[in-house]
This record gives structure tokens, sequence and C-alpha cells, in this order.
């Protein structure tokens, strides 16, 4: 545990943990304008200018850098990494905005570097660029073991299939209120009717929070990915992250006191996760470790939010750009599951993971150094040609379809991944029984970010089948 | 024909005829067993190759190593003989064999 954490969680037993961060933010404010005429200069959350990205072709090598968040946005990321992966598939970036970076970038060293977590460390956070300052929030993802186990088994029953079987047909009723809720006379933003709304669904379901309110999931998981300091985001302004974040602990303490409460009283546990902690030995008391509890929670949201709501525009955008793959879907819905597979794979909406080295590493003909931190590119080695046969196109029955990368391999594969199937299954056969066509209206908007691959907006014209 | 036989968790059986060499897992997909995934591949990094063999057939599949260990720690379905059907090298000796697959794969 860092001295932060240990600070903070003794700190917790007097002063409750909102009012503990609006004082670390009020404290970092007086240290950081005392430091500014100093030569400690303090630390400076980068804000972020779009210019038109370069042409990869007429870069050297070391120039390359993929950590740009504006690469998936300009539509540049497919040569980039096409180039990393056959002239250089483990590159060394020495000079990003981020420091310094390997990037892996072919399937069989991604996989590797995923599987080893004896090399490679997951420590302190996934994301290529640091934590907030003042932030240092604790979430098994950014865990080794042994700590990382005990924690993942605490929660992970949640999304287990088990649990996922009894909420299925309350997925479904919710998707299914939603598109009948669709306009067919108009374009709309399918990004905020559909992705984001069923998605702030599911997770409302999965945390038992208030129904009306869900909303805030989805903020708050917009605050937490889209940091700039971390992933190249929008999200510059600490004074609005700090504000999220207390906001969100208080929220969430008042849940579980409310919820301890109602248990008290004899109400039955449910199958959401604040109950699933609750009754688990490990994080029974987990409200008093309030960085730990956060953290399992906004892993929860951020991994359960930007993902699944990617992968639902994303299937859309693919079938529009494939529309034989629509026809061959229409003439055989039992394609939905192979398809889920590959609008995984096609999509990719976590970009990459980060590992550090905890040891010199030899890969791919290059040394890596302890310490040095590799990211490993998801979405470059679902799209490499040595592994998946014509990887640029969108083949619904495409064999091996499950062989992607975008869940992870090893112990951190992601713990959603059932759920986030059965999301888009649901909504694909739901959409099927409904509409004839789902047309894309003009190009997409894409997310700023190095991390979520994904979209703000794109307008979509659904034809109700007759 | 020497052969192997796979129980899905609602009782259907599927019984595959023995090939030197292979992996169960590869033995499972080869003949189209549902319920085997394999999404690495055969890699032992994702663990929806779960299976849980016959109790007496327990010490002929060998024993899981550290890898394989912890990717079975992560499904809650694991019993005392569960391995990864990848890790599990096929042989003649195999004649017989009973697994059964769990309800689902993680």
């Amino acid at each position: 545990m860092s001295i932060e954490a240990t600070v903070v969680n003794t700190a917790t037993k007097f002063v409750p943990m909102h009012l503990q961060i609006k004082a670390i933010h009020r404290a970092l404010k007086v240290k950081n304008k005392l430091l500014k005429n100093t030569p400690f200069k303090p630390r400076k959350v980068p804000e972020f200018a779009e210019l038109p990205i370069p042409d990869v072709n007429t870069l050297a090598l070391d120039e390359i850098d993929v950590s740009n968040p504006f690469l998936f946005r300009q539509q540049q990321w497919q040569p980039y990494f096409k180039r990393l992966r056959d002239e250089c598939p483990v590159h060394y970036q020495k000079s990003s905005p981020f420091g310094p970076f390997w990037s892996v970038t072919r399937y069989d060293d991604i996989q590797y570097v995923d599987k080893h977590h004896e090399l490679f460390s997951s420590e302190p956070i996934i994301f290529l660029g640091d934590r907030p300052e003042g932030l240092p929030l604790e979430t098994f993802i950014a865990m080794d073991p042994p700590r990382h186990d005990v924690h993942r088994k605490s929660v992970q029953s949640v999304v287990a299939p088990q649990n996922l079987k009894e909420m299925e047909g309350l997925i479904r009723e919710r998707a299914q209120e939603v598109l009948d809720s669709l306009p067919t006379d108009k374009p709309f933003d399918w990004v905020q009717a559909v992705s984001i709304e069923l998605t702030a669904r599911m997770l409302a379901t999965l945390l038992d929070y208030p129904y009306e309110n869900r909303a805030e999931l989805v903020y708050i998981s917009d605050v937490v990915g889209g940091n700039a300091e971390s992933t190249g985001g929008t999200y510059a302004d600490m004074d609005e992250t700090f504000k999220a974040a207390a906001d969100m602990v208080k929220k969430f303490t008042a849940l579980w006191h409310d919820k301890k409460r109602r248990e008290a009283a004899g109400e039955a546990p449910g199958f959401d996760l604040i109950s699933l902690m609750q009754n688990n030995e490990h994080t029974k008391d987990i409200v008093n470790r309030p960085l730990e509890f956060m953290g399992n929670l906004a892993l929860l949201v951020v991994g359960g939010n930007d993902t699944t709501r990617n992968s639902m525009t994303g299937g859309v955008l693919a079938l529009n750009e494939f529309p034989n793959e629509f026809q061959k879907l229409k003439q055989n819905p039992s394609l939905i599951p192979n398809m889920v597979s590959e609008i995984i794979r096609w999509q990719t909406p976590l970009a990459y993971m980060r590992r550090v080295a905890k040891q010199d590493v030899e890969l791919g003909g290059k040394t890596i150094k302890k310490g040095d931190k590799v990211l490993m590119w998801y979405v470059s080695g679902n799209r490499d040609e040595r592994k998946i046969d014509n990887p640029d196109e969108f083949i619904i029955d495409r064999k091996g379809a499950r062989n992607h990368l975008s869940f992870g391999f090893g112990i951190h594969r992601c713990m959603g991944n059932r759920l986030a199937e059965m999301q888009l299954r649901i909504l694909w056969e739901e959409l099927l029984v409904r509409f004839d066509k789902i047309e894309v209206i003009g190009e997409p908007d894409y997310v700023q970010s190095n991390f979520v691959k994904g979209y703000s907006k794109m307008m979509v014209k659904l034809t109700r089948k007759t | 024909m020497a052969s192997i036989k796979m129980i899905e968790h609602d009782g259907t059986e599927h019984e595959v005829a023995i090939e030197d060499g292979k992996s169960l897992m590869e033995l499972a997909t080869d003949n189209a067993v549902p319920g085997i995934d394999a999404d690495c591949g055969g890699d032992c990094a994702c663990g929806t190759c779960h299976v849980i063999v016959g109790d007496k057939w327990f010490p002929n599949t060998g024993v899981a190593n550290n890898d394989e260990q912890q990717m079975l720690d992560m499904t809650p379905e694991r019993a005392s003989t569960s391995r990864l059907a990848c890790q599990i090298k096929i042989t003649e000796a195999m004649d017989g064999m009973v697994v059964r697959l769990p309800e689902f794969q993680m």
C-alpha cells in the first residue's frame, strides 16, 4: 500500500473521504502556487491541441509517436501501426508528452507480455500517463499478485455467468424499451440514444445505483477515462476532476450505508456489486479503505462503459462499411454470437494496456530495461496480418473470431467479457426483429484519447421492418 | 477405437477418437464439442477450455503448473480435478477417460 493510501485510510476513521479529497485538492493548489516561481516546477496537466498528423511514411522510425490522442480521430492509426508491425514491432519512443515508452504491436508479442505478469507489472496504473496527482486510486486491474487475486475474486461474481443468467431478462427488457423509443422518421445520434443509454442502464443495474441518476455514472466514467494526464483526453481541468471524485465517493458511501441499513432491517442481499462487497470477507470493510473502494467502483464503471458503448456504435459502423455482411446477418441471425466477437475485435474499444518491466527483458530483438513503460497495443495486434487473415475486413462468420486480444490474456483478462458479449448479443437480437436498415449518415465524430478508441457522435437513420 | 468421453453440463455426451499428441482442447474443438471456447488458442492464458476430469483419471492428466493454477483460480466453477484442456496432452493410455464440462466458461 502506498504512503498516501495509508494516510487516507487512517484519516478516514475521523474525516469523511469526500472532505479529505477537497482538502487534498486545496493543499495541491497551495503547493503548486508556492512552487510556481521556484526551480521545483509544479506538475503540469498537459493540454493537447489538435494538429494534422503527418503521413507515417514521411517519418523516421524514432519520430513515430503513437501516444498522439488524435491518431484515431484522424484515422491514421492503421498506417502507423502497420509500419511499426512491419518494421519495428517492439518500438521505443523516447520523448512523448507522456515520457518515454515502448510499443508492442504484434499479436504474439502482446500475448507474451500479457501472460508474463512476473516480468511485466501492472502497477501502479494501466494508462500510459500518470494518475492525477493526489488521487492515487487503487484498483486490481493495476495490482500484481497476490493482492490482485484477492481483490478480483471478491468482486468478480457480480459479472460471473451465473449472475448474468439472472440478469438477462432485465437487460433485454431495458434494451427493448430503448429501441422501441427510437425515431424512424428522422436521423438521430446513435451514441447518445442507444450506446450511452444502454450502458448507463446496465451500470445502474450492476451497482444498484439510483436508476434516475444513471447519467452520473456516465459522467464519472468520462472524467476518469478522459483524464488528460492519463490518456490525452479532454478532461484537463483538475478542479472538475476533484469535484467529480469527491461527489462520487460521497454518493457511493451513502449508497453503502443505506444498503447496510436495509440488510440489517431484513432485506435480502442483492446481486449488485455493493451487496457482494459487503458479503465478502476481504471487502466487507472496504468502505473504510476509500482509495480501494473508489478504485473498485471506478474500475467497474469505466470498464463497463467505454468498452461496450463503443462496441455498440462500432458494430453499426462496421455493418455500414461492409453492407454484404449485414445481408448475411439478416439471412442468418444465428451468426450473432460470432459477429459479437468480430465486432469486439474490429472495434478494439480500449487500444492498449500498460505494463512496467520488472527486470530487463529481451523482446523482438530489443532490450526493454527494468522500469521502462510498455504498451501492449491490442488495437494493432487485432490487425496483425501474421495472425489474422484479412484483418482489416469485418467478417461476421470469421473462423476463430473469438481469438482476439480485446479482452487481454492472463490474470488480468477482462472480468466483464461475458457481460459485454451478452449485452451486444441482446442488442443485435432486438435490432434485427425491429429494423430492416440501420444507415449511418455522414462521418462519426471520434473521441480524443490514446486509450479509448471510440465515438462521441454518430448519426443514424432507421427503417422499420415491414 | 480408443476414445475419450466429454459430457456437457446438460448431460449431452460426446465420444471423440483419441489422436496421439494433440491436446484435449484441440481434440474437442476439432470435433466441434460445444462449450470449449479456447479464446487464446491453447496458450494457457484465457481459462476458456476448463474441464473437470473424472476422479480416477485425474492423475493421468499430469500436473497443472503455476500459470494454469492461476487461470483456474479465476473460475467460480473450479473443482478439485479441474484442468485446462489445452494443457492436457492426449495419449493412447487415456482410452476411456471421462471429462465433464462446466456450465460456463469465464
